[in-house]
């Protein structure tokens, strides 16, 4: 659509400018200010300069849990946005069927994220959770919260089974915008089912993958509590992810500087990768 | 504003952030921009410059930080160059 | 329907409502029930634990709140992010795309450690412990999310409805009440349903600027903790219950959901 030039749309969006920059601004003003400076309480404050950012980011533990955080982000991309795809395809296109469906992926969405956290709690216990006991029933030694290995893959599955519906959705409507015609010109030149989706589905869901999976990296980068009301971070740090460390060092040892450093270089990341995943998008469009 | 913890050279940063945003604005204004290519892999206006520009500036501040040890001057001489570079000719 | 394509759906269904049917089961048993074995269904059912979460205020009160923060956010949402939305689908304007990009940014930053300056932020304009403290901070995910859902959908109307109304006549406000907002209906009723879903599912900051008065449910939970242990059933019930409000949700707006996702932007 041509859009008209025209600079008075700004009275159209200015209260959503100042309403935003309310809740945005100030508070990332403070976190900078904060990370120049050592704070013991409102009175006394020593400006240190850029001596947290260096402290932060030669610190290996933080090291570890960004590192963590990397193979965990990239383990719920590579599981849930082939699964997401998978059973898209497998949706009925249209229908009752399709609507139930709609509501049914819809459901672990609506779920507050502590509840689901709750939920896998309660599932994986071998006393009194289904999966625990069925696991344990089956002779296969599991606890997801004194084994490392179990409770990754706790939480791993538990991500999946709270996010893969989004993808799914996505993918979902992407497909449901592809016109018949494509799919009977396939079919009267007999492309394979693989062919069908290389050439067809594929580059048409493209879009809405790059939106997925720029969703689904910050979300899972930013994950906090289904993790900590999960496994509470442990065994050890095994499920310790970035917020999590940040909240500890700023909540509950109040080392508010570092923690104010190390969540702008987080900041810093998260918005580099968004800005090439938007670019790439907008960049797409114009095609 | 006493929480807020202000700091001489953060209130300055902001302050810059500030005056650019408003000088950028008022360029637009006096003569508006249009988008063009530089050796910049994609088509870029003067503000997506001045984005680029000052996104990889933090990101070379926080490199001098954490991989050297040479005074944060440098790397704060070596963002102005490349914001000067990337909006002259990015 | 070819088996090929169903089977694996509903094994992914399947996946999906095991662990949801593990708490309504819960939620029917009684807390020795639970503790003394393993039941697929409740063999003494009961609604105790529900009749414990509707009787006892300091439950029931963290449901009212949790409501009220949430719609409040999704009322001042919407009516912030509607014009904003038509500005984004009609006009160029100085910075419109950074502005866009700033909006989305906002999405990414990490709640974590914006509590503190947050709690400050709201303390010392008096808000602390409101539920408009609440519904204002989640306007900081909602809002770029609604403004973005709703330009998909207003680009979807031609330009020369807004053109005809001018011709005829119409003042902004005028065309945009009686005319363009009843034409976009159902892209408002899935912008309402994610403001309601993201503001309903995020405890992190309505945790942080609440204390008491508007204390969410998902903040009460954590006292099931007692000298006694875990009161699972209970736990279990109050979870249940914060299902609830969603799938009415999901519900009513079932059909519009399907032509919001129809246009790729959800």
């Amino acid at each position: 659509m041509n859009k008209v030039p025209n600079n008075k749309a700004w009275w159209l969006v200015l209260p959503v400018f100042l309403l935003v920059a309310f809740s945005a601004v100030v508070p990332m003003m403070t976190v900078v200010n904060y990370s120049v400076q050592d704070i013991f309480d409102q009175s006394s404050r020593y400006f240190v300069g850029a001596d947290w950012y260096r402290q932060v980011l030669l610190d290996p533990s933080l090291h570890d849990s960004l590192l963590r955080q990397f193979i965990y982000s990239g383990c719920v991309l590579l599981i849930e946005i082939p699964l997401g795809i998978a059973i898209a395809l497998t949706m009925p296109a249209r229908g009752r069927w399709s609507s139930l469906c709609l509501i049914v992926l819809a459901i672990p969405l609506l779920i507050p994220w502590n509840v689901v956290g709750t939920i896998w709690q309660i599932f994986g216990r071998a006393d009194i959770g289904l999966l625990g006991a069925t696991l344990s029933w089956l002779g296969i030694s599991y606890n997801y919260a004194t084994n490392t290995m179990d409770a990754w893959v706790t939480v791993l599955v538990m991500d999946v089974w709270h996010w893969t519906s989004l993808v799914a959705l996505l993918c979902y409507s992407g497909l449901r915008a592809i016109p018949d015609v494509y799919y009977q010109a396939a079919r009267i030149d007999r492309a394979s089912a693989w062919a069908v989706f290389r050439h067809i589905q594929l580059p048409k869901m493209k879009n809405v993958l790059l939106i997925a999976v720029m969703l689904r990296f910050m979300d899972s980068f930013m994950i906090y509590t289904e993790p900590f009301v999960l496994t509470g971070g442990g065994p050890g740090n095994a499920t310790t992810f970035l917020s999590q460390t940040l909240t500890k060092m700023a909540v509950g040892q109040f080392d508010l500087g570092p923690a104010a450093a190390f969540s702008l270089v987080y900041f810093l990341i998260i918005l580099l990768v968004s800005w090439l995943f938007y670019t790439a998008m907008t960049h797409a469009d114009k095609e | 504003m006493d929480w807020m913890a202000w700091t001489l050279p953060t209130a300055a940063f902001f302050t810059a952030i500030a005056l650019l945003l408003v000088g950028m604005t008022f360029a637009e204004l006096h003569s508006p921009c249009i988008e063009r290519r530089g050796f910049l892999p994609i088509a870029t206006t003067r503000g997506d410059r001045l984005f680029i520009g000052l996104l990889v500036s933090a990101w070379v501040h926080l490199l001098v930080i954490g991989v050297t040890d040479w005074s944060l001057w440098v790397a704060s001489l070596l963002s102005l160059l490349w914001l000067l570079i990337v909006l002259r000719w990015g | 329907m070819n088996l090929r394509k169903v089977v694996p759906l509903l094994i992914y269904i399947l996946f999906l409502l095991v662990p949801i049917y593990w708490l309504l089961n819960m939620s029917f048993k009684s807390n020795n029930e639970i503790l003394s074995g393993l039941t697929v269904w409740p063999r003494h059912f009961t609604l105790d634990n529900y009749r414990v979460i509707f009787t006892d205020p300091s439950w029931y009160t963290g449901y009212i709140n949790s409501l009220y923060y949430v719609s409040l956010n999704t009322v001042i949402s919407l009516s912030v992010a509607l014009p904003a939305a038509y500005a984004f689908s009609r006009y160029r304007f100085l910075g419109d795309k950074h502005l866009f990009f700033w909006l989305l940014t906002n999405r990414m930053s990490p709640p974590a450690v914006f509590l503190l300056p947050f709690f400050q932020l709201y303390s010392s304009i008096g808000l602390f412990d409101t539920h408009i403290a609440v519904a204002l901070a989640h306007c900081l995910f909602n809002v770029p999310l609604a403004v973005w859902i709703l330009e998909g959908f207003m680009s979807g109307v031609p330009k020369e409805i807004d053109e005809t109304a001018y011709i005829d006549g119409y003042t902004f406000p005028k065309f945009f009440i009686r005319i363009f907002v009843p034409l976009i209906g159902s892209g408002i009723g899935v912008t309402a349903f994610f403001c309601f879903m993201f503001s309903w599912v995020e405890l992190l900051l309505a945790r942080t600027l609440t204390s008491v008065n508007a204390k969410p449910i998902a903040a009460v939970m954590t006292r099931t903790v007692s000298a006694s242990g875990i009161d699972w059933g209970v736990l279990a019930a109050a979870g249940v219950l914060t299902i609830l409000p969603g799938m009415l949700v999901i519900w009513f707006v079932r059909n519009h959901v399907a032509k919001g996702f129809a246009l790729g932007r959800v």
